[in-house]
């Protein structure tokens, strides 16, 4: 602890706040957000542990079962449904990467209007997700959307793609890689920013070019950009609610249920109050997470020892 | 710089690429300008399976005149200004003061409570939803703004303080130390060296809030109900189906609902993305 280590000149005279200054203070600037934190999102997380052991229907009395929540959950198609929904939420999401890369690679010039075309490419992840939502949800209409249109004009029949239980998870996963390409895009404009000149000069002159001078020279320059998209391109991922809330509602057959939907689907909807069983369902998802999240702060960790 | 820069490639590769640039951002925007079409459009449009040739008229006034004179769309615009506004102050205040304690202070569990704000950003809704549901309506605060303001100040204050904590750090800490050998009181220190110069990033968390939480429909459908709480992203999904395959009023109200946060992006757009692409570059 770092208290001051001045030598006891006026001990007497000073009041203990004073004499505790150095050491109180920075308690005294958390109190307020530690308090709203620990209240809104570290307790509850816990509770909902708790909860997930009992049968409630949120009203009347919880009745403690043990694991059997867990129990049902193995046996429960829908469930398993949702958990192959996340992973290819969570595989497919990630395409956001390179495409904000080549993106970004596609704007890095300094041809008159690039801002402006900077800012519009960005513009859709400023849209709420509920409107990117109906906007595809428009654009995919089995008759009337443009998508159909389209092929139309190729020859080929009307799609339905949010009607097809086999693509209506692409469908809705491509509309939420739109706004997050936009995300990584800006990303990596921000990277390509501060790369190096002399390096790829250096590299130039030895020669590299194309993807050699990319993938040895610039990607590897690029990485505290490409962690960050990573991170939140997985969150995203892992948040998925909105768009499927809005397109399908979990629909069709409920086969674009991921598990964020499916929890709140039991605990909140139409079909039963089940506090409980959503309660287990958010847990999982919550331990799917906790993989993630222990990576990201050991990689934040490393990086303040090396820091400071 | 790479890719190498368009000027030093031949004259016609230039054109490919100038003329490349808008035809990519048109296909880019495509499905946005779709919607911006339908809401200039007649209904009879629609009616007549003309939804993707030129509009029959120019409905440009008569459609948002629906959406703001005749329907509940201006109160739940309101609704979403008085939670987000509340929320990016209170989310501000609170992690510049946190910030400022983890970014100046040495203590051994500054590291640990650090974690516990980053970590507690990442956590998925769900595992929260069913206690703060809970908790919200042991308050009384249920299906009202102040509920939903509450917890999303506390939950944006985790992605706040990280952001705030880690710009604090990048000060110079010698203005700091001189204050303290000027006797400065702690909390001065705070308001008159620290705040003034933390301005940028205020700025850029403020805006980044604002589209945030605005943009948030999940806490929105599971703490309110109804056009008494409820902001424009709930709202937009009782504005459409009581105006169900009417298009022309269901774009335009899209459109209105997702003004703000577009307009905040443009006026402070270099926030914006500072805020965005904090760390991005060592």
């Amino acid at each position: 602890m770092t208290t001051a280590t001045l030598p006891d000149t006026d001990p007497p005279k000073r009041g203990w706040y004073k004499r505790n200054e150095i050491a109180v203070t920075p308690w005294l600037f958390l109190a307020p957000a530690i308090l709203f934190f620990a209240v809104y999102v570290i307790i509850p997380i816990f509770q909902s542990f708790s909860i997930s052991l009992y049968d409630w229907d949120g009203l009347g009395q919880a009745e403690y079962i043990g694991l059997a929540n867990y129990q049902e959950l193995m046996n429960d198609r829908a469930f398993e449904v949702s958990l192959w929904n996340n992973l290819k939420w969570l595989v497919c999401y990630l395409l956001a990467i390179p495409a904000g890369l080549f993106i970004a690679l596609f704007l890095n010039q300094t041809v008159t209007g690039i801002r402006i075309y900077k800012s519009l490419f960005f513009f859709p992840f400023v849209l709420s997700q509920v409107v990117v939502g109906l906007v595809f949800a428009w654009f995919y209409l089995p008759n009337e959307g443009l998508l159909s249109a389209i092929v139309g004009w190729f020859g080929f029949g009307p799609v339905n793609v949010l009607g097809d239980p086999s693509w209506a998870t692409y469908g809705i996963i491509l509309a939420g890689l739109w706004p997050q390409t936009a995300y990584c895009m800006i990303l990596y404009l921000t990277g390509l920013n501060a790369v190096d000149p002399e390096q790829v000069e250096a590299a130039r002159l030895d020669g590299a070019k194309g993807w050699k001078m990319l993938w040895y020279v610039i990607i590897p320059q690029l990485k505290p950009a490409t962690f960050i998209a990573f991170v939140v391109t997985i969150i995203g991922a892992l948040r998925s609610f909105d768009l499927i809330s809005i397109m399908t509602n979990g629909g069709p057959f409920g086969q674009t249920r991921v598990l964020s939907f499916y929890m709140f689907e039991k605990a909140l909807s139409e079909y039963g109050f089940r506090m409980g069983y959503g309660a287990a369902i958010a847990v999982v998802l919550f331990l799917i997470m906790l993989v993630f999240i222990a990576y990201f702060l050991w990689s934040m960790y490393r990086e303040e020892q090396g820091g400071r | 710089m790479f890719p190498r820069p368009i000027q030093q490639a031949s004259a016609p590769a230039q054109t490919a690429y100038k003329t490349m640039l808008p035809i990519a951002l048109i296909l880019w925007l495509l499905p946005l300008i779709a919607v911006a079409v339908f809401s200039i459009k007649p209904a009879s449009d629609f009616t007549q399976g003309n939804y993707w040739g030129v509009p029959g008229s120019f409905e440009l006034f008569n459609n948002y005149g629906q959406v703001f004179f005749n329907s509940d769309m201006p109160r739940y615009m309101l609704n979403s200004v008085l939670i987000t506004v509340p929320t990016v102050i209170g989310a501000v205040a609170l992690s510049a003061m946190a910030g400022f304690a983890l970014g100046v202070y040495k203590f051994r569990s500054n590291i640990w409570v650090f974690f516990m704000f980053v970590a507690g950003n990442f956590v998925p809704f769900q595992i929260l939803m069913v206690p703060v549901r809970d908790l919200t309506l042991d308050l009384g605060l249920y299906n009202t703004k102040t509920g939903l303001v509450l917890f999303h100040i506390a939950f944006q204050t985790g992605f706040c303080t990280l952001f705030m904590r880690n710009f604090i750090r990048a000060l110079p800490f010698p203005l700091i130390e001189a204050a303290r050998v000027e006797g400065v009181a702690e909390w001065r220190i705070f308001w008159y060296v620290v705040l003034p110069l933390m301005k940028p990033a205020l700025a850029a968390l403020a805006v980044l809030i604002f589209t945030f939480i605005w943009n948030d429909y999940f806490w929105a459908i599971v703490l309110t109900q109804g056009p008494d709480a409820q902001p424009v992203t709930a709202g937009i999904t009782s504005f459409n189906a009581q105006y169900r395959a009417a298009y022309h009023l269901m774009s335009a109200g899209s459109i209105v609902a997702a003004l703000p946060p577009v307009l905040m992006f443009f006026l402070m757009q270099k926030h914006f993305i500072a805020g965005l692409t904090l760390g991005a570059v060592k």
